[in-house]
């Protein structure tokens, strides 16, 4: 076994200084009716290179679209990711070490974090951020608990432009802690509007969680919708699916938002079928006390240098248990320095010229579209990177076609909404061309004849 | 450890002074000590109702976290405010800078059931 | 003694922000033939960003050099053993790298129809299946993202089960040696959380288990071996009283590495686990996750499993996310799946006896450094021990050198530390997990830096206080630190 040092040799050495006569001996804590008689049934071991044919038969039984042709994006970003934000991450003093727990040999992993910190709050707009949570729901779902705690309400207002899943996962999390879910229905509108918001308020509810850009890519006004929540004193939550959409539009916190959280694979990620991702977390200063998750700050050591370590630790479960703000113990630190890595590469004029041929290449694909004859976009609204479009047969149909092209179409929306179940949310980023939307379009127009 | 003959204390290690309507409550050197460097407390709203042996708040060092009890039944008047931006106070001066709040006892008679600093201190050295 | 030790180059590098110069970037763009979009029509003025203030301009070397330089501050398993107990940092197994990386899996959207991505289904399904052969338990769920995940989600599971039987339970139990994440997912799922106090031998005390389990109890949550490195013995009896009395036995799979082949959690009476996969399958640690934390259960749980599941018919494998009874989603999609094909990775790479040989020898190598270090460290419950050991500093107490000095004492010798001040039950706790993956020469350089340790204990205990002195920096002011948290870079934003 390639992993393992020990000899048979070895093991006798070992058991001599032990002191023990077999191994058998070192598992006799073990009653006799829960000792394994039989070998585990698995199959048998593959060397490296027959694992490796292993996982790529595997890997050739799925079917990827080549990054230009495919059109979903619903939460999950085709996006450009530079080779050498992977070659960092292979440098193995990052990804093969544990929790910064001793700063004295974690300062890599600590500034790097901390970075990340930065780059989150100041995309954000917000004052502080954590190191991460395991995705957006997640972090989504978290902020909802975290309103309760800091209003000592209990009912939230969720607008059903947040994605789907995410308000399925603030579900599955609040079930059992007393939080009282009301789902504003904005599909009609595809946008949530203040006007729905103040009605669905009550001097009970905590926050109102609104996504941004929303689930069908269009920008929500913050800033009216912040006012109404001023006025029944619920916080303001934000998520965030696509943060590339902030290279060009400010951050939620500089209108005023309570939590934001986020989605954040799109920075150094990969689609992975969806994980890992990376949840985004960030609030105001005045509630950093009551946040979940990891916090990275800066100090001096004993000689005054500068440097950095894990801190506001007592809100975590590992000090404060039952009482913590949160379970979460591993975070997602590795994607969170992977995209501090992509974010540095990016820069000020990446970032935003990267926002820019996402938002120019939707713009043209919606345009190709909207053209064909029984092709409708479904909203007016100005979007960001995806947009949804009704369908002149079913989606299913037309995806059915496109997928024999090799192109992966818009999501289905009907499954979501069902005032939009012939419509497609169709997604383009800097990867796609105007060939590759060109052939789009063409295999839709098929159906426009 | 210095453990004042004037002042009362708890076997959760807070200590209580009668000054004039008002008993004022902090945590004793041992706490302190225990705890480490304070680096955060949460203390009431003026104006909260407390029994004896309610949490009155929290004091926080690097690694632990501790609640805090209060000695005797009644009203919080006033809480340290300075230890919002000095929590260090509690470390340096325990029994002075770092009190945390003043309570109006319901009954001052109260304070004659916690224990002296002889019976504090061998409450003390008997844990340790 | 040699010192492992050995100055290197160490660079004093600043944070990425304010590098740079306007006009550099490390990324380029591809012509697209796509007109550029005006971007004033995407929403109002008010919500336009004009600028990333702060953000720096750096061109792709700049960029490689900056975090190079970061990880050579870091120390992996790759540097040298990596003691954390209950952490199990073994070799993470490169094939794995490789395997995750194939284009055939990262570019699969989670959205893409099942028939684009049978190839990751069945890599979930068969990984599922593997795992509930390790465990003994009967069905899985994959989605969780990390350990306490999946803790919340066998509550959440457990939780559910009794509501179908009419069952409405309060608390969970645990004992006091259990890990801080156990008793917050508890009150996650909307349990008290009642500690029950281990038995003078470290171990659950029947008794006191006797005595709070009740059926207002919905769960007992054991750690097996439990966080001081000791099988609890009692395991099945202590699973026969739950039952009895209408509770489900949780483990903490944390681990689960002392098991392997040797026990199935299943036969202990055990009905619901996670399991870690970034400590005991190999899946590489990341300076802090993405872990996965999948969880095995028994029949009677398999209907709330978390949708979707994956689900295999005549060879076609499917989502199936029509399950009336389950407990909702827990993850946006789908789990770590990157993290999932490292273990599975790992498991076909040992197979049955490879994991059992795995098992074998962490236990040994555990054992072989509580037998050298026995008589230089106090042993708080000494025997036998499993994956780990656990000594404390009641010794070089005595020359007021503490556990936090022995462990900078070690980082100086070029070790990172055993995990510290944890079980919470033994003062001073150093606790020690050299797992399988250690040859028998570093165990015994690190033991005997441990012993070289406590000998300038007694000798020069002050000269302790000051380590490390090798590293890029000393002792950090915590307490500064949470005093004045300073959470960012404040030019950016």
């Amino acid at each position: 076994m390639r992993f393992i040092p020990l000899t048979s040799q070895d093991r006798e050495k070992a058991l001599k200084v032990i002191g023990a006569s077999s191994v058998d001996e070192l598992f006799s804590d073990i009653p006799e009716e829960a000792r394994l008689k039989t070998p585990l049934n698995l199959p048998k071991p593959l060397s490296e290179q027959e694992l490796i044919e292993h996982f790529e038969q595997l890997a050739e039984m799925n079917k990827p679209s080549s990054a230009s042709s495919c059109f979903i994006g619903a939460g999950a970003y085709r996006h450009f990711v530079p080779s050498a934000v992977d070659q960092l991450l292979l440098r193995s003093e990052i990804f093969t070490a544990y929790t910064p727990y001793q700063p004295e040999i974690s300062q890599g992993t600590l500034m790097a974090i901390f970075e990340f910190q930065t780059y989150t709050a100041a995309l954000l707009g917000m004052d502080i951020a954590n190191a991460s949570m395991y995705d957006g729901a997640s972090a989504l779902a978290e902020a909802v608990i975290m309103a309760k705690r800091v209003t000592g309400k209990s009912r939230v207002v969720v607008s059903n432009l947040v994605h789907p899943n995410w308000r399925q996962v603030v579900n599955t999390y609040t079930q059992h802690l007393d939080v009282d879910i009301a789902t504003l229905d904005c599909a009609v509108a595809g946008v949530t509007t203040a006007e729905a918001v103040s009605k669905a308020l009550t001097k009970e509810t905590s926050a109102v969680v609104v996504q941004y850009p929303n689930f069908l890519g269009h920008i929500e006004d913050l800033a009216s919708i912040r006012t109404a929540c001023d006025e029944a004193g619920a916080l303001l939550i934000v998520a965030v699916a696509e943060p590339f959409a902030l290279g060009i539009l400010n951050g939620p916190g500089k209108f005023g938002a309570d939590i934001v959280v986020g989605e954040g694979r799109s920075f150094g990620g990969a689609l992975n079928f969806g994980g890992p991702g990376l949840g985004l977390f960030a609030t105001k200063e005045k509630y950093a006390r009551q946040m979940p998750g990891r916090l990275i700050g800066k100090t001096k050591d004993v000689d005054g240098t500068e440097g950095f370590t894990l801190t506001l630790a007592t809100r975590e479960q590992h000090i404060r248990r039952e009482k913590a703000t949160s379970n979460i113990c591993s975070n997602q630190a590795l994607c969170a320095t992977s995209a501090a890595i992509h974010l540095s590469l990016l820069g000020k004029n990446g970032l935003r010229q990267t926002a820019i041929r996402n938002h120019s290449a939707a713009k043209y694909m919606a345009d190709r579209i909207s053209a064909i004859k029984g092709f409708k976009l479904a909203f007016g609204a100005p979007f960001f990177n995806e947009v949804a479009i009704h369908t002149p047969v079913t989606p299913a149909v037309v995806n059915k076609r496109l997928a024999q092209a090799g192109i992966a179409g818009g999501l289905d929306l009907g499954a979501f909404y069902p005032s939009l179940e012939s419509a497609a949310l169709f997604c383009a980023t800097e990867v796609h061309n105007k060939k590759s939307i060109d052939r789009l379009a063409e295999t839709l127009s098929e159906f426009g004849r | 450890m210095n453990f004042p003959d004037k002042l009362k204390y708890t076997k959760d290690h807070e200590w209580a002074k009668l000054d004039g309507d008002v008993v004022v409550v902090g945590i004793s050197d041992f706490a302190q000590h225990e705890l480490g460097d304070i680096v955060f407390v949460e203390l009431p709203a003026v104006g909260k109702k407390l029994a004896a042996g309610d949490t009155f708040g929290v004091a926080e060092s690097v690694k632990t976290v501790s609640d805090l009890y209060s000695p005797v039944a009644g009203e919080v008047m006033e809480i340290n405010a300075e230890l919002e931006t000095a929590p260090e106070k509690v470390n340096k001066d325990c029994y002075g800078a770092g009190w945390m709040v003043k309570i109006k006892p319901a009954n001052k008679g109260d304070l004659d059931s916690l224990l002296s600093a002889s019976s504090y201190k061998a409450v003390v050295s008997a844990g340790h | 003694m040699t010192s492992q030790y050995r100055r290197g180059m160490v660079f004093n590098e600043k944070e990425v922000f304010g590098k740079g110069s306007p006009g550099r970037c490390g990324v380029d763009f591809s012509d697209t033939g796509i007109p550029e979009a005006d971007v004033s029509a995407l929403a109002p003025e008010t919500h336009l960003r004009r600028e990333l203030k702060g953000f720096p301009e750096l061109s792709e070397p700049e960029v490689i050099r900056h975090f190079t330089r970061l990880s050579q501050w870091n120390y992996g398993v790759d540097s040298n053993i990596y003691p954390l107990g209950s952490c199990t940092m073994k070799h993470n197994p490169r094939v794995n790298e490789a395997v995750a990386r194939m284009k055939g899996f990262t570019d699969i959207h989670p959205f893409a129809p099942e028939s684009a991505c049978q190839g990751t289904l069945k890599m979930i399904h068969d990984l599922g299946d593997w795992l509930c052969e390790i465990t003994g338990l009967d069905a899985a769920t994959l989605q969780p993202a990390a350990g306490a995940h999946g803790e919340f989600t066998g509550l959440l599971m457990i939780r559910a089960a009794l509501a179908k039987r009419g069952d409405a339970r309060t608390k969970v139990l645990l004992p006091d040696s259990s890990h801080g994440t156990n008793p917050a997912s508890a009150v996650f799922c909307g349990y008290q959380a009642v500690t029950i106090k281990s038995g003078p031998d470290g171990k659950i005390d029947l008794d006191e288990l006797s005595r709070l389990m009740d059926n207002s109890v919905a769960a007992l949550m054991v750690t097996n071996p439990n966080t001081l490195g000791i099988f609890e013995s009692n395991i099945v009896k202590a699973a026969h009283i739950v039952h009895e009395r209408g509770g489900f036995l949780y483990c903490d799979g944390a681990n689960l590495n002392a098991l392997m082949g040797r026990a199935k959690l299943g036969d202990m009476g055990v009905d619901v686990a996670h399991i870690n996969l970034h400590k005991t399958f190999s899946t590489p640690h990341g300076g802090g996750g993405p872990g996965a934390g999948p969880v095995c259960v028994v029949k009677e749980l398999a209907p709330f499993l978390p949708v979707p599941v994956v689900v295999e018919e005549g060879g076609k494998y499917r989502l199936d996310a029509d399950r009336p009874e389950t407990i909702g989603k827990i993850h946006g999609f789908h789990g770590n799946v990157g993290i999932l094909l490292r273990a599975a990775a790992y498991i076909l790479s040992m197979g049955a006896d490879g994991l059992k040989a795995a098992t074998e020898t962490a236990v040994i190598n555990a054992n072989y450094v509580k037998a050298k270090l026995a008589g230089h460290y106090h042993e708080p419950t000494p025997g036998k021990s499993m994956h780990e050991c656990v000594f404390n500093d009641k010794l070089q107490n005595e020359h007021g050198v503490t556990t936090l000095d022995i462990a900078k004492g070690l980082i100086d010798r070029g070790y990172h530390p055993p995990t510290i001040y944890f079980p919470l039950i033994v003062r001073g706790a150093i606790m020690i997990e050299p797992t399988e993956t250690e040859s028998l020469e570093t165990l015994d350089a690190f033991c005997d830096a441990m012993i070289d340790i406590a000998k300038q204990a007694k000798e020069n205990p002050e000269s302790l206080k000051s380590a490390p002195v090798n590293t890029v920096v000393r002792r950090l002011d915590e307490a500064w630190a949470a005093r004045n948290p300073e959470l960012k870079c404040g030019i950016c934003g």
